[in-house]
């Protein structure tokens, strides 16, 4: 596998992307811990197209522009983004956070997109306005959320004390971007939600069946509330199935690939 | 030098030597209102006893905490502006980053203001990094909104001629219009916590009084960073009376009753540290380069005696906090000459920050306290700043 990281710039922000594979783009968006094990999962979907992977503006290397304020004006910066690298028929896959914000770019122009999926995504408000849908990250001590976020906490990296300066850095950037983002209201865009009519494109779901963080009873509403979407769950996975299942994931997100075209919308479209 | 008189106006029955979090996540199930009730009673008295005694008076205000029952710090500044009689009335500090109304803000203190005649002096603060979890907005933009406010609040105050409007990166507001306005013109005296450099030039810039707490002899590098600030930009020389420290007092007829309470009153340095992992380091409070330290050693409250020692501000020896003057303690003669040699290291000390009553400290020993640095201690520094500001003149 060829991967090619660097700088891009658009609009202005600087954003650190990886390049690898060939063929049709595939967008993944991470998850708010940032690139942390992904490179398993790039690999895996690298053998079915070419996984174009942008760190987010403010986290891993780059400092976070003060312009860039919300989801919403990084789902535009991604949208400029496809614009500019002028790609077409995108699959784009987001985890977690990198899953609210592809939903965002959904709503607002799907021309260079034809399929989403989306794992284990946060960013609508569904349950009781006295309970919090997704655990309360600010508020759990980091033992707590990865006993919450993984299936298998082997997989959880959080030895800080065995850290270089330059990774425990990332891990601060990451975490503060993520408050800048998703602080209040917590994890969810109040606007999002009735805007999902605008979602044309076929959409799968996935979910780690073991997802304590934000559990699947929450996850099927996203499916149930964007038209036509599918939704499956990953078997030995918490909030990160492409970290904790790596293979799996990749390959339910292919075989979707590879079917036929199933939500209604989308035919009624065609 | 000024000394005002500050308690937090702890609730101690729910400060449980098991209990791990003092703060943000303790049930309130762990207060018994009726006992609160006299305690509330209780540290009004104390305040009403130091107004009588020639005292300023202070308070502060934290949420969601068993060691600090001001939680609102309008409250006991509105009780204290009627009960007081001749008493600066100081708050320090209203933390106006995390207040969601700022013009509201203005209205409180101008009342305040109104209601003690014009004795309200005007602390803001940033917050201690606990408060964010309990604040809607999240530390990542306080710094701005911080300022923001500031600069909102001030305008509210001294806008007299009718309604103005407000279109700010974090406030929007039509028809301000503050009511009473301020008894002191143009506005009550203003303060502000800082230690950093970046912040406490900006102080300095304009010229209000800065605030630190528990910091030691490393005052002297803060009070400087304000000092050499105003120097450069060529602006009249800061004057003892735009710097205040907050210490704690531990004063009895005898050093070993003297440090027998001191005992007691480092129960709440202890305590400052008590709070649940993810609260100590919110995300945006500190810099990313400091939140990345902390992560992999938590930080402390850190403190120089006068020989340049660190120490640690919250879990030091009580000999370790003398020397810092972090607690003065001793007879009256003592504490009198700790505090002028402090007031001497850090070049100059106008305000003094009294905490003489700190964790299960009773009533009868705080009111000891109280009297006793009152009759023995305080004419002996109102007299050394009246000499000095005679030489000067």
């Amino acid at each position: 596998m060829e991967t090619q990281a660097g700088i891009v710039t658009v609009a202005g922000t600087r954003i650190e992307m990886r390049r690898s594979g060939k063929g049709r783009p595939i967008l993944f968006l991470h998850p708010h811990i940032g690139m942390e094990h992904a490179d398993g999962f790039i690999r895996c979907l690298s053998g079915h197209g070419e996984v174009i992977a942008p760190s987010h503006p403010g986290f891993g290397e780059t400092v976070r522009p003060e312009g860039v304020a919300s989801i919403d004006d990084i789902a535009y910066l991604y949208l400029e983004l496809l614009d500019q690298l002028d790609l077409r028929d995108v699959l784009l896959v987001g985890s977690s956070l990198g899953g609210w914000i592809a939903m965002d770019m959904a709503v607002k122009a799907a021309q260079r997109i034809s399929r989403m999926v989306l794992i284990d995504p946060v960013g609508i408000k569904f349950g009781a306005r006295d309970k919090l849908d997704i655990a309360d990250l600010y508020a759990i001590p980091d033992a707590k959320f990865i006993e919450l976020a993984y299936h298998d906490r082997g997989l959880a990296r959080r030895d800080y004390a065995g850290m270089s300066d330059e990774e425990l850095l990332v891990v601060a950037r990451n975490t503060e971007s993520t408050a800048r983002y998703a602080w209040s209201p917590y994890m969810y865009d109040p606007r999002l939600r009735h805007l999902l009519y605008r979602i044309h494109i076929p959409t799968l779901v996935l979910w780690g069946n073991n997802d304590r963080f934000a559990a699947p009873d929450y996850g099927r509403h996203y499916a149930e509330s964007i038209p036509g979407a599918q939704f499956q769950e990953i078997a030995a996975a918490g909030h990160f199935p492409h970290i904790e299942q790596a293979q799996a994931t990749a390959d339910a997100i292919k075989a979707f690939d590879a079917g036929a075209p199933s939500a209604a919308k989308h035919k009624e479209m065609a | 030098m000024r000394v005002f008189h500050f308690s937090e106006q702890p609730y101690p029955p729910a400060w449980l030597p098991e209990l791990k979090s003092l703060r943000v996540d303790l049930p309130s199930k762990n207060l018994d209102p009726r006992i609160m009730a006299d305690l509330y009673e209780r540290y009004i008295d104390e305040w009403i006893l130091a107004d009588q005694l020639g005292f300023d008076v202070m308070v502060n205000e934290h949420h969601a905490s068993a060691t600090c029952l001001t939680s609102v710090a309008c409250v006991t500044l509105s009780i204290l502006a009627r009960v007081t009689k001749r008493a600066r009335i100081l708050t320090l500090g209203y933390p106006i980053a995390n207040r969601l109304d700022p013009v509201r803000v203005a209205e409180e203190l101008a009342m305040i203001d109104v209601v003690s005649r014009g004795r309200l002096e005007m602390g803001f603060v940033r917050g201690v990094p606990t408060e964010i979890p309990v604040a809607v907005r999240s530390g990542v933009t306080q710094v701005s909104r911080f300022w923001e406010a500031h600069d909102l609040i001030l305008k509210s105050l001294t806008s007299i001629d009718g309604p103005f409007d407000w279109q700010g990166e974090h406030f929007q507001y039509r028809n301000v219009n503050v009511w009473p306005r301020c008894y002191q013109a143009p506005h009550p005296p203003v303060w502000i916590t800082g230690r950093s450099p970046a912040n406490v030039r900006e102080i300095a810039e304009k010229g209000y009084v800065l605030g630190t707490f528990l910091s030691g002899y490393q005052t002297r590098e803060i009070f400087d960073n304000y000092r050499n600030r105003r120097l450069e930009l060529g602006m009249t020389p800061a004057t003892p009376d735009r710097f205040s420290y907050l210490g704690l007092v531990a004063i009895a007829e005898t050093r070993k009753e003297a440090e027998r309470r001191a005992a007691i009153m480092q129960k709440w340095l202890y305590s400052v540290s008590l709070v649940s992992e993810p609260f100590g380091n919110p995300p945006g409070y500190f810099s990313v380069n400091d939140a990345a330290r902390i992560l992999r050693a938590r930080g402390g409250l850190k403190g120089k005696t006068r020989d340049g020692k660190v120490v640690d501000s919250l879990n030091g020896t009580l000999s370790e906090l003398i020397d810092a003057g972090i607690m003065f303690c001793g007879t009256p003669d003592d504490v009198h000459r700790q505090l002028s040699e402090f007031s001497e290291g850090v070049g100059g000390l106008g305000n003094f920050l009294m905490m003489a009553h700190a964790a299960d400290l009773s009533h009868d020993e705080t009111v000891d306290q109280i009297t006793l640095f009152g009759k023995e201690v305080l004419p002996r520094l109102k007299q050394a700043s009246a000499t000095k500001a005679a030489e000067i003149a």
